[in-house]
């Protein structure tokens, strides 16, 4: 997942670099970068990313996407591009073709359920759902008296209480009260609401190892630029040996999320090692977040804790994305449980199986 | 450009796993002999010379290294493998482990040909063990502060001063040391050291034990007087030696022995909570497990770096400084949760046996093979703050 090597990242950054510029969108208080962006990202075809030609998107590889996902995270990209593509590659599993425009998934949370009703409507409560105010339509994973189902709903038959997560973006509660959707298809195999959240919480996990990047590098420029006691700060070793930690953190995160990618991208089914891979990075990346992101700030002082240093996309959003599709306190019981369930002599196998 | 460090997703190949079976059916009838108890990482015999031969005899010990020298020619990859299953089995590595890792390495790379052709075999079969002679007694994280002097004689050099905290030094047949050829320069600090090959058990070479707060004594002081060393013991450039420290760096640094010393007490708690963990414990483990497959896909991913011909030192110092952290926290936030174990747990003394000793072991973990402090300057520098 090198940056130059990948043409779907290097398009996307190309993108990044031109629309959605930090600093020039930090100082636009009116947000009018959005629409050019997602017209931009559209335009090049990244938001569906992984959907099929014959169902309407782009085609590319897990992988590729993966890699995509990395990079917005580089930029803390602010508009529902993971959204859609997880919204897009949800509705591809049941061969349902996605429409044009923004989408998000639901359920976002491993507590909330969406269920089917015998007439064929859904109902449920969706609570953290990324951008469901922006999204015009959704993909949604819901469970009937035959098993999983896989649908897509008009957004506009839904209720949406709007909300914000610490990162200031749209984090909203839908419900659906007996919502026809406008295609509705069986699950495959074996596919549900766990498979979702893996999928959710690694494209999370390489957000936030993409977040810590860019909170390294602006980091590291600040403290070669800001003098204090006559020096510059990058020259005490207290502050060197922070941002050493803060690059530990960095590399862990970005190690844990691109193993989880390349574990999901070559897997054949989602047996315990790709749990293994998936939880473990949400875990990890989440717990990168907190620490690399209090390092940050550290080295920034007051100035990062201002609206208007551009630190804050990163490091909010970092934290933020830590809550979508189970949280690490989730699910580290999961793993913690998945482990006790196997035995303790079968956990070295489990670690050591890749 | 980013300053993030990249570490690749590297999966270890399929001859990998079929030497992991191997590996472990070894160890398997190992701890079915009665050679060591995988539970019982405090043992006293942690000198094990012939389990050390039937370890050099399966092909295990310098598996990378030319099969001229007695090696298998075989990747980083699969001695990582064989590394991590020893560790994990808790196996008593202690007489084969330096030279395998690093001083075979070193002679590889500086040793005269006849002294390769004499050594490298015997480290391979497992007959001969290393030790690594650094810190003295006023210079350890400081390197270049060595003071032991090697002195120009007939045909070679005479050493006087003192190395400490000389792991194995009492065991060792050899040992590859660093002493002070010539007066540092104004320019250079760190010119006029010199690496040797040091035969122990030899005159002029003391070795006083040091107990260490385990209550084992495994590292020592080891005293020189005009003790004598052959002009083709020297191991590379005189008064050159700084040029040749940082490239081992790589080797000692990224291991999976540099997260797993501790591992133990984490299998010990998994089987004491049983099956039905509360929600408490097994929050608690599915953390610690998450953090520990992060790291061995770091330190898998430096193998896989080794293999390639890179010189890994940064992303090496990375996973040493976070696995070295984190196995010396293990024992305490296994500790944490062991609070809340059942009085009836089968292996409860076991698991408080063990916590005891790893509890007395976590100091030294950041200590040992270069310190957190020095670990984090170099990160530092990789990050072009000095």
């Amino acid at each position: 997942m090198a940056e130059s090597d990948n043409i779907v990242v290097e398009t996307a950054e190309k993108i990044f670099a031109d629309l959605a510029d930090p600093q020039t969108i930090n100082n636009d208080k009116k947000n009018s970068w959005q629409g050019p962006l997602w017209q931009g990202l559209s335009e090049a075809g990244l938001p569906l990313s992984w959907v099929p030609d014959d169902l309407g998107g782009s085609g590319a590889s897990l992988a590729d996407g993966f890699a995509l996902l990395n990079a917005a995270g580089r930029f803390a990209v602010a508009v529902p591009l993971a959204e859609t593509m997880l919204a897009g590659w949800l509705l591809a599993q049941a061969k349902i073709a996605s429409p044009e425009g923004e989408m998000t998934v639901l359920p976002a949370s491993p507590k909330d359920r969406i269920t089917l009703d015998a007439d064929g409507s859904l109902s449920g409560r969706a609570r953290g759902v990324p951008f469901a105010k922006a999204a015009k339509h959704f993909a949604v994973l819901a469970h009937g008296k035959d098993g999983v189902s896989i649908a897509l709903v008009d957004a506009t038959k839904a209720r949406i209480e709007g909300g914000l997560n610490v990162g200031y973006d749209h984090s909203d509660t839908v419900t659906l009260d007996r919502v026809q959707p406008v295609t509705l298809k069986a699950a495959p195999k074996g596919f549900d609401q766990t498979t979702l959240m893996l999928m959710g919480g690694v494209a999370r996990s390489l957000q936030i190892a993409g977040a810590l990047e860019s909170m390294l590098d602006i980091s590291v420029r600040y403290s070669n630029e800001r003098v204090a006691f006559e020096k510059k700060i990058s020259k005490f070793q207290a502050v060197q040996h922070n941002l050493a930690r803060l690059a530990g953190e960095s590399a862990a995160a970005l190690a844990a999320a691109t193993s989880a990618a390349d574990a999901i991208a070559n897997a054949k089914v989602f047996d315990d090692e790709v749990y293994l891979e998936a939880a473990a990075a949400k875990i990890r990346c989440a717990e990168a977040a907190e620490k690399g992101g209090a390092i940050a700030h550290q080295v920034h002082g007051a100035i990062g804790f201002t609206l208007e240093h551009i630190l804050h996309r990163y490091s909010l959003r970092a934290l933020a994305w830590r809550d979508d599709f189970g949280s690490e306190s989730h699910w580290a019981v999961e793993l913690g449980k998945l482990v006790a369930t196997r035995g303790a002599d079968e956990l070295w196998p489990l670690v050591a199986s890749r | 450009m980013t300053a993030a460090l990249r570490f690749d997703p590297i999966r270890l190949p399929e001859k990998c796993e079929q030497l992991r079976k191997e590996v472990r059916a070894f160890l398997a009838e190992e701890i079915a002999a009665g050679t060591f108890d995988p539970h019982k990482p405090n043992r006293e015999d942690t000198d094990a010379p012939e389990f050390s031969r039937r370890v050099g005899a399966k092909g295990w010990l310098g598996m990378t290294w030319p099969k001229k020298y007695g090696g298998q020619e075989r990747s980083f990859l699969e001695r990582y493998v064989v590394t991590e299953e020893m560790r994990v089995a808790n196996a008593p590595t202690r007489r084969f482990f330096v030279a395998d890792r690093q001083s075979g390495p070193v002679l590889l790379k500086y040793a005269p040909e006849h002294i390769k052709m004499e050594i490298l075999p015997r480290i391979c079969r497992g007959e001969i063990c290393f030790a690594i002679g650094m810190s003295e007694p006023n210079s350890g994280s400081d390197l270049f502060a060595a003071k032991t002097r090697a002195t120009r004689t007939d045909g070679g050099y005479l050493i006087n001063g003192t190395k400490i905290w000389t792991s194995s030094a009492h065991i060792a047949d050899y040992m590859i040391a660093i002493f002070r050829t010539s007066p540092p320069t104004k320019e250079n600090r760190r010119h006029g050291l010199t690496q040797f090959l040091v035969k122990m058990k030899q005159p002029g070479i003391q070795v006083n034990p040091i107990g260490q707060i385990t209550g084992q004594y495994e590292f020592n002081e080891v005293v020189f007087t005009d003790h004598f060393i052959p002009d083709d013991h020297v191991l590379g450039e005189v008064d050159g030696a700084w040029k040749q420290a940082t490239s081992e760096l790589a080797y000692e640094r990224s291991g999976p022995e540099r997260f797993l010393e501790t591992y133990y007490v984490l299998t010990e708690l998994v089987r004491a909570v049983g099956p039905n963990p509360d929600t408490r414990s097994a929050e608690g483990i599915g953390r610690l497990v998450a953090q520990l497959h992060t790291m061995r896909r770091m330190s898998v991913s430096v193998a896989g770096m080794l293999e390639a011909g890179k010189e890994p030192v940064v992303e090496a110092s990375i996973v040493k400084d976070i696995g070295t952290v984190w196995e010396q926290q293990l024992p305490h936030r296994v500790r944490d949760l062991a609070a809340f174990v059942e009085e009836t747990a089968t292996n409860r003394e076991t698991l408080e046996r063990q916590l005891d000793f790893a509890i007395k072991t976590a100091p030294k973990l950041t200590i040992q093979g270069g310190t957190t402090e020095v670990l984090r300057g170099i990160i530092a520098r990789g990050l072009g703050l000095r």
